[in-house]
């Protein structure tokens, strides 16, 4: 169970990103978050396992506060928390398999981890979720000899070895074409499924939100306007998420927007 | 079907024979050599206290006879503005003669090796061998800056040469221009910001340089330094050392200034 | 008017044209000034190519007699420079670390880390054998660790730009997989610097091999130090058989360093 609170950020001394946002993620379910650009939501996932640090309020994952923790406790915390970028994030010159250990590192001893010597349980499980997503065949190759789908499902894979209790993802499609694209939706549903995993997705794509996300929660400059099933987004909630800036928030942004 | 519970990096050299070959040969290097090197041990340990008596000597650095500093650094400014005046005007011919599209074969193997030969010997052994042929002093130093100087501008230039539009070249000399008028024409304009370019950053290193070569007896103020160094008068040594590193910096900045304006 | 006009033409302004006049002027200003203040003796001048064609004269033809030392001396300036090379490139590790912008624990360590590459870079190598020879006696130690001294401020610097050109997105990758400050370093940013890491310090061993000839002129071991030699005592056919070996050293040493960049990059 994720739990935020009065969640606040703000950048430097400027408008707040977030506004007292609050927002609840209960079992396994797959919830998308749309809004425009600038509206949040990266800041709003990357304040969840703080590589943002969040200014005010409190965010609980199963009980732990992760706002409060300090930077040891705060990678234990992180690798409870699995996360997928749009950009995939691999580091390029590293084979798969050594990207998909990476997930681990937040386990495994400093020597390991220099050693390449992974634990054998570890190996399985990574072997186990490549042949899952399809690209075990790819173990030893470099990262970045890989197509964007393959990419994403390595980054994928590396979030899951975490053995998350739940798992972000930030615009995981943005950067593939629409089939690939789709394929990554698939598969993070089924997974979130199989492994009984929560699953947050920002996303910009609407249709994909809306067939396959269980809950939509629409965001506007910080704030949370929109918490429902797909069912429930009608064109005139769209309108409202996507269009401009309603006159009591345009004075509060400012130059931000 | 069983999964796999062992993963290995593959190794950077596939053949394990190999590997370790390369692995032993390089161990067996590292480890032969330091122990074979014909270090006196001894006199190495008593060099920490000496490296104490030197500081102790050095600080605090003493600018007393800053006049001899001053004409010593004067000697290797007029050294590098010469040696990088004439190692321009030679650099022109010799790069043209060095490109492969405008000169023959013969002329281009020659003046290749001309400026291999003038990259290969570090300036400091140029130097020794001028000092022997025309003596002591800034001649030695200027004619050593001046190969040095070439090694490095022509290759540059001659490298440039081979990547100048040609089809200019060719209309030049379409409408009938002769061998040096296509050159001034053709080849000049368009290598002319890359001259003037290297022209600088040579005054540059040619600077530092100088105070290398005065060291083996070629003028500037280096050979102040060696002569400071030579007497034990390690304060002034100091003072000349943090004098060259000044200029340097000073001189580093400023070209690359002039050179990002120009550009 | 038309003829008018062409007539007139100008490659160049009025102002143009003046302030390439001025350029000009203050350089020929300054080649004169240093031409007339130079301390030469001008005979000498107009006697240096009679004296440098009969110093070429003596030296041919090359004297191999000496040649087993020369070649063990050559021996050792390899090792010098292969050595120290080796011992600059793990020195200069943490070194590039703290001086890169985006690695540094703190301001503290990014200004010493500065002061390091800055001081290492602007002495020249021979000015830090005096040095050392002065410390550790003339010998090879001395070349050793100058030739380190000088290395590693430009493997730093070169190390230190690298690092700050890095991707930062994996790095965010792993910090959110949790992992450890060390273990982020090891994974994120060592695979990413490695090219360069490889490209730098070949570099370095190629100019290395060049500053460890010289080093024995200062008396800080290596093939110097026969060259010298020979020199002082006037054997002028031993001394181009020195210079041919030297020659033949450093085109090797290009040949190899550019074999191994093409091999690993």
């Amino acid at each position: 169970m994720l739990e935020i609170k009065n969640l606040v950020k703000r950048y430097g001394k400027g408008a707040p990103v977030l506004k007292d946002l609050n927002l609840l993620v209960q079992g396994e379910q797959l919830m998308s978050i749309i809004g425009s650009s600038g509206a949040g939501k990266s800041t709003l996932l990357r304040c969840v396992n703080r590589l943002v640090e969040p200014t005010e309020g409190s965010i609980t994952l199963n009980g732990t506060d992760i706002t409060k923790l300090a930077a040891k406790d705060l990678r234990r915390a992180r690798r409870r928390i699995g996360m997928v970028f749009q950009g995939f994030n691999l580091v390029d010159r590293l084979s798969v398999m050594e990207n998909v250990q990476s997930g681990r590192l937040g386990y495994i001893s400093t020597w390991a981890a220099i050693t390449r010597r992974y634990p054998a349980a570890d190996i399985e499980r990574a072997f186990e979720l490549m042949e899952r997503v399809g690209i075990a065949q790819y173990a030893d190759k470099r990262a970045d000899e890989l197509s964007g789908g393959e990419r994403q499902r390595v980054g994928v894979v590396r979030a899951l070895m975490q053995r998350p209790e739940i798992l972000l993802a930030d615009e995981p499609t943005a950067s593939l074409d629409p089939k690939t694209s789709e394929q990554i939706m698939t598969l993070l549903r089924d997974l979130a499924r199989e492994l009984n995993l929560p699953v947050i997705i920002n996303i910009h794509n609407v249709t994909e939100a809306k067939e396959f996300s269980d809950r939509i929660v629409g965001m506007r400059y910080g704030r949370i306007i929109f918490d429902d099933k797909p069912a429930a987004l009608d064109a005139a909630q769209m309108d409202e998420i996507y269009a401009g800036t309603p006159s009591e928030d345009r004075q509060e942004i400012g130059a931000v927007a | 079907m069983s999964t796999p519970t062992t993963w290995r990096k593959p190794p950077f050299i596939q053949s394990p024979a190999l590997r370790w070959l390369f692995i032993l040969s390089v161990a067996a290097y590292v480890i032969g050599t330091i122990a074979t090197l014909p270090i006196d041990w001894e006199r190495t340990s008593e060099g920490f206290a000496r490296a104490g008596r030197i500081f102790s000597g050095a600080f605090p650095p003493s600018f007393d006879r800053s006049g001899l500093m001053i004409s010593g650094f004067m000697e290797s400014l007029k050294i590098a503005i010469l040696a990088t005046t004439l190692g321009m005007i030679l650099s022109v011919p010799l790069a043209f003669m060095a490109a492969r599209n405008v000169s023959p074969k013969p002329v281009y193997f020659l003046g290749r090796g001309i400026f291999i030969l003038a990259r290969s010997f570090h300036p400091v052994i140029v130097a020794i061998i001028f000092v022997k042929a025309v003596g002591f002093g800034p001649l030695a130093g200027a004619l050593t800056l001046t190969i040095y100087s070439i090694g490095f501008v022509a290759k540059l230039l001659a490298e440039r040469i081979e990547e100048i539009d040609f089809g200019q070249v060719e209309a030049i000399r379409s409408a009938g221009a002769p061998f040096l008028s296509t050159m001034v024409y053709a080849i000049l304009p368009q290598i002319m910001p890359r001259l003037v370019g290297l022209g600088i950053y040579q005054l540059d290193s040619n600077l530092r340089a100088s105070a290398v070569v005065g060291i083996v007896g070629a003028g500037g103020i280096g050979a102040t330094l060696a002569n400071a160094f030579g007497r034990y008068d390690y304060d002034f040594a100091l003072a000349i050392t943090m004098v060259i590193v000044g200029a340097i910096l000073i001189s580093e900045a400023v070209s690359g200034v002039i050179r990002k304006r120009m550009t | 008017m038309t003829t008018d006009r062409a007539q007139d033409w100008a490659r160049f302004t009025p102002a143009e044209r003046l302030r390439r006049y001025l350029v000009m002027l203050a350089a020929t200003v300054v080649v004169v000034w240093a031409l007339s203040s130079i301390d030469v003796i001008w005979e000498w001048v107009w006697d240096a190519p009679i004296q440098l064609a009969d110093l070429f004269a003596r030296m041919v033809p090359p004297d191999p007699t000496n040649l087993p030392s020369i070649l063990e001396a050559t021996w050792q300036t390899i090792n010098i420079a292969t050595i120290a090379t080796m011992l600059a490139i793990l020195l200069s590790l943490p070194v590039a670390y703290i001086s890169a912008q985006n690695t540094t624990p703190n301001r503290a360590c990014l200004w010493i880390g500065r002061f390091i590459l800055v001081s290492s870079r602007s002495v020249n190598t021979i000015i830090w054998a005096l040095l050392f020879v002065a410390i550790f006696g003339p010998g090879i130690i001395a070349g050793i660790i100058a030739i380190m001294f000088r290395s590693i401020g430009f493997l730093g610097k070169l190390l230190g730009e690298a690092i700050e050109e890095i991707d930062h997105a994996p790095i965010e990758a792993l910090e959110a997989c949790g992992a450890s400050r060390f273990k982020t370093v090891i994974y994120g940013i060592v695979p990413q610097v490695m090219p360069a890491f490889f490209a730098v310090s070949i570099l370095r061993w190629d100019i290395n091999l060049r500053e460890s000839t010289v080093l024995g002129l200062v008396g800080a071991g290596g093939i110097g130090i026969i060259l010298q030699g020979a020199i002082d005592t006037f054997q002028w056919q031993e001394v181009s058989m020195v210079l041919i070996t030297i020659l033949a050293l450093v085109i090797s040493g290009e040949v190899i360093s550019s074999t191994l960049r093409k091999k690993l990059l």
